[in-house]
């Protein structure tokens, strides 16, 4: 168990290392983008982009100018991003509750009801339900997100605002937690449910198809032998054991989410969540920005790809290393 | 291609294969072996059909699969048709696997479902360039009439036959190429008993049309008794018994033969309740820790103090027949006397001098 | 004479499939007395598992047709409702399966799925439920079962597994016990483990037992009467001495050739039965098993034999042969080396 501890961490840590590597060079060795001149400004005068470069290092070798940023992105913490000017770090933590109240909310919700369709697909079998579940699944993964909010905010935020039905609504934009509870919910009503539909989909099917599945395992076979209810054969047997592909995927999509990639998402909604942050430091080639979101998303994965292979040895004893 | 008329087909001495067990955080370290295989020497004779039988995870698989070397043997030599296969690479393995080939155990798992019948059978011929498509199939279909199927099940799916075609499918793929050697690796362990006997015949006729030798592995001394010329019990990774057939009925001399003998079930009420049930206790251990002395002690009735500090040597009793036992059964004194030990065949590590010198008393 | 416990009255079994209508079983009947152990053998296809599934109501294809009755203790099993079916099973007849590497969960541990079974028939409070699943893992044999009952199945080797079933099994007392080829997929010494550690347990336990195999040599020793099946049918039926000794069917005669014996001069042949088993969509007219016989003749093309007793109480055969055509024949197909056959 330790061993595992252990050669993860080791091995989060070297992601980043090659990552953030990669996205200096990528990012900041690209011939033809002149970060001094980026940051300078309107018009600037060769002695101010000259000072830029001397006061960021910029003139440095380049291992010292990867290892400048480095320090300044994770021990003094004071990186500035070259558009707005103010520190990165803490726009990014800034961002975080963001993403992540969006991404929790959507999982929730996506979870309870791609189990409550798989199930229901898998147990009506046989009938018309079945198909049907199956072919509603299917659109909801066909519906392009941005596509979708961009409905939905038609009818929620123009269209029918006034209606009884979403006059509720608040414009689009995020309000904290902290601040006012009501209103972040109602807020983030929308963006869960549109996030949620293409998750349900694809879920209820991936579900419903290792229901299937397990159905015909010879210890399904022996459960009913047992003499135990057919509900608990489900829920104890044959949905347990179905759960273990279920739990690695989600695993690995929440994680991409909560790394950003909820972006399409956070556009349309107008929320300043990680994602929105991300592209529009990529749109103006905030190289700080990037290089500091890039390495949040690839601690994240990579520390979800870590938590689901333990949670997969807790749900599976026979990975587990003995 | 040169080969040794007379001598052995196949030669293996001193065989060892262990699988390593790794630990550890950055690198990888070897922890613990499975002694799956540990120091067997052994011939098989051309032409003749020998019978390896052992309980599972006895190692009689992986020394099957060393002999057409699917795996790299961990030390030891295996000579076959006078070429030293030990430490050959693949590429020069290549030649040599015309002559060397192998039927599988699970006749719903070794045929790839997606292939058709004629294209299994075939693939040997069209791996090593042999004739142009006509021919190719000309000959799959004679082989396929050979063991048993019809010609047009050429263009068939595996699924849509039995166990038992299935296992006939494989049997003309590993004949393909005319090979000397046959491993069949329990090849009739997952069939019911009637089509058992159906692919047993099979490939005692087809051993005279093709001349073939095989290596019959199994965990069932019945099955092995009808097709079998010389039959070698394994335990845990050694050899403990080799005798001419027929003998090894009459008179098995380790302990753990007569054990197996006594658990072939006897079709005949009276005489299996006349019987005397040797039920050997729980499972066989493990191949990572084997016990000490002689490996089977902890499950042997005969057992005494020596049996568990020296493993005892092979040791010949006349007519071929070797035992590595400390209390040999069905040996009188007269025979123990004349026995010597096999010097040549005795692993390295068991005690050389430790040649028996009472028959076995059975403990109260 | 003593109610039967299990009679199974002119059972059939069809499936409905793309390619027809599959009659798995064709008609059968028979009886299991209290504490009898019956040997139902066949090859596969011969319908012998989808019989013993039936009484068990396991079935879950949507595509099955029954007809027949199936008494239990009087009451007829296939008119019960789900939830007194449920009760029955686990509690009064329970199964073990061919395959024990896969007929337990692998996510829960031993002692969890004997504890739920025990819970699910028996009020018992979790302490309890523990301590009779530690007795059962010890009576079929398991070392150290106060730990090994918090093992998952994966850490038991195949023979193990198989002694957790059927402790698993024998767990709430079953009066009946159907063993669905338990030994078929272990070693031979295993297999030798499991069928003393069943004879041992029948007695201690009192249950009935039907076993159900491919392989008569398994039956000789453990077995009271014995069942041979035949593409869904019962050709030859009778006690362990008249089976063994007496047999009166051609196929019967085959399985026996078929199996090499310890006991006997090696033969030269293995007396195999050529062939394979019919397809069970479109039976043929006459006797199922012609195609396959070295001993037809005309009237086995046309007439269906009927299962009768020809040679001696409780011995039923369903065979066109006279009973001294019979024993001729049989020497020369089973002991080809004994007999003295041109």
């Amino acid at each position: 168990m330790l061993t595992f501890v252990v050669r993860r961490l080791l091995g989060l840590v070297a992601v980043m290392f090659v990552l953030s590597i990669l996205v200096f060079l990528i990012f900041f060795e690209t011939p033809g983008v002149d970060p001094a001149r980026l940051m300078a400004g309107r018009n600037p005068s060769p002695q101010t982009i000259a000072n830029i470069r001397h006061e960021f290092g910029l003139d440095r070798p380049l291992p010292v100018r990867y290892a400048l940023m480095m320090k300044r992105m994770f021990i003094t913490r004071d990186l500035i991003s070259y558009g707005s000017h103010t520190k990165v770090i803490p726009e990014i933590l800034h961002a975080t509750p963001v993403t992540l109240s969006l991404v929790f909310g959507a999982a929730i919700i996506w979870v309870v009801f791609s189990i409550a369709l798989g199930l229901a697909a898998a147990v009506l079998r046989g009938t018309i339900w079945d198909p049907l579940l199956m072919v509603l699944a299917l659109i909801g993964i066909s519906m392009p997100v941005f596509w979708l909010g961009e409905i939905v905010n038609l009818f929620t935020q123009s269209r029918w605002h006034n209606s009884f039905l979403f006059s509720w609504v608040p414009p689009l934009g995020y309000t904290p937690l902290t601040q006012d509870p009501v209103t972040w919910f109602e807020g983030l009503v929308f963006p869960w449910l549109t996030l949620s539909v293409l998750y349900v989909g694809f879920y209820a099917r991936v579900l419903r198809a290792n229901l299937i599945e397990t159905e015909n395992e010879d210890y399904v076979r022996t459960a009913r032998a047992k003499g135990i209810s057919e509900r608990r054969v489900l829920v104890k047997h044959n949905l347990r054991t179905s759960m273990i592909t279920f739990v690695s995927l989600f695993g690995l999509d929440f994680g991409i989410l909560v790394a950003g990639g909820a972006l399409l998402t956070e556009v349309v909604f107008g929320l300043p969540g990680v994602g929105l942050l991300t592209y529009n430091s990529l749109t103006s080639l905030d190289l700080p920005v990037i290089m500091a979101t890039v390495i949040y998303g690839a601690f994240f994965i990579t520390l979800a790809s870590a938590l689901v292979d333990l949670l997969y040895a807790w749900l599976d004893p026979r990975v587990r290393p003995t | 291609m040169s080969s040794n008329n007379g001598g052995p087909l196949l030669q293996a001495e001193h065989v060892i294969k262990y699988f390593p067990i790794k630990r550890g955080i950055l690198i990888q370290r070897e922890v613990a072996r499975v002694h799956a295989v540990d120091d067997v020497s052994l011939e098989v004779r051309r032409g003749e059909t020998l019978g390896l039988v052992g309980e599972s995870g006895c190692g009689k698989s992986t020394l099957g699969r060393c002999f057409v070397r699917l795996l790299p043997l961990t030390d030891g030599r295996l000579v076959f048709d006078g070429h030293d296969i030990s430490k050959l690479s693949a590429s020069d393995m290549r030649p040599l696997r015309r002559e060397l080939q192998i039927i599988f155990q699970d006749p719903y798992a070794s045929l790839n479902p997606r292939k058709r019948v004629g294209q299994i059978v075939g693939a040997p011929l069209a791996i090593h360039d042999i004739g142009d498509r006509k021919e190719r199939k000309r000959q799959v279909q004679e082989l396929l009439e050979k063991v048993g199927l019809s010609p047009e099940h050429y263009n068939r799916y595996p699924h849509e036959f039995s166990g038992g075609q299935r296992q006939r499918i494989g049997v003309a793929r590993a004949l393909a190429l005319r090979p000397k050697l046959v491993i069949a690796d329990e090849p009739v362990s997952a069939l019911d008993v009637s089509i058992q006997a159906q692919v047993i015949n099979l490939l005692a006729d087809l051993q005279e049309d093709f001349e073939l030798t095989y290596v019959f592995i199994a965990h069932d001394l019945g099955v092995v008794r009808h097709v079998s010329d010389r039959i070698a019990v394994m335990y845990l990774g050694k050899i403990v018994e080799l005798s001419p057939a027929e003998e090894l009925y009459e008179r098995p001399i380790m302990p753990y033969t007569e054990a197996l003998l006594s658990a072939v079930p006897i079709p005949d009420p009276r005489e299996s309740a006349a019987r005397e049930r040797i039920v050997l206790e729980g499972d066989v251990p493990s191949p990572i820790n084997p016990p000490s002395g002689c490996r089977f002690h902890p499950r042997c009735r005969y057992a005494t103090e020596i049996c568990t500090q020296l493993e005892p040597p092979l040791v010949d009793y006349g007519n071929g027949h070797l035992a590595a036992c400390h209390h040999p059964l069905n040996v009188d004194k007269e025979t123990l006397a004349r026995a010597t030990v096999d010097e040549r065949r005795t692993p390295a590590e068991a005690d050389g001098g430790a040649k028996p010198t009472q028959p076995a008393q059975r403990a109260s | 004479m003593a109610e039967p416990l299990l009679e199974v009255r002119d059972l059939k079994v069809s499936f409905r499939t793309e390619d027809g209508i599959v009659h798995a079983v064709d008609g059968i009947s028979f009886t299991v007395a209290e504490g009898e152990v019956v040997g139902i053998v066949g090859e596969s296809g011969s319908g012998k598992s989808v019989t013993m599934m039936s009484v068990m109501r396991l079935i879950t294809d949507p595509n099955v047709i029954y007809q027949g009755e199936i008494l239990y203790k009087g009451r007829d099993l296939m008119a019960l409702s789900r939830d007194a079916m449920r009760k029955v099973r686990g509690e009064e007849i329970s199964m073990i399966f061919q395959d024990p590497m896969t007929s337990l969960n692998p996510v829960y541990t031993v002692g969890w799925q004997i504890e739920e079974q025990l819970k699910e028939h028996y009020e018992l409070t979790k302490g309890q439920a523990r301590r009779r699943a530690t007795e059962l893992l010890a009576q079929v044999g398991i070392p150290r079962p106060e730990q090994r009952i918090d093992d998952y199945p994966h850490q038991f080797s195949g023979g193990m597994r198989q002694r957790v079933m059927i402790a698993l099994a024998l767990s709430c007392n079953p009066d009946l016990l159907i063993a669905d080829e338990p030994t078929t997929a272990l070693d031979v010494t295993i297999q030798a483990q499991i069928l003393e550690l069943i004879k041992n347990l029948k007695r201690d336990f009192g249950s009935a037992v039907t076993l159900i195999t491919h392989d008569l040599g398994v039956v000789a020793d453990i077995a009271d009467r014995i069942l041979v099946m035949y593409a869904g049918r019962i050709v030859e039926e009778g006690s362990k001495e008249q089976i063994f000794y007496d047999p009166q069917h051609p196929y019967t005669w085959g399985l026996l050739g078929s199996i090499a014996r310890l006991d006997r001069p090696k033969a030269r042949r293995l007396t195999a039965i050529a062939g394979q088993p019919p397809s069970l969509i479109n039976r043929p007219q006459g006797c199922s098993f012609r195609p396959r016989c070295p001993q037809a003749f005309d009237r086995c093309r046309v007439e269906d034999p009927h299962l009768t007793s020809k040679v001696g109480e409780g011995h039923l055969d369903a065979c066109h042969l006279s009973v001294e055509d019979k024993r001729t024949r049989r020497d020369a197909t089973i002991n080809p080396e004994l007999a003295e056959t041109a």
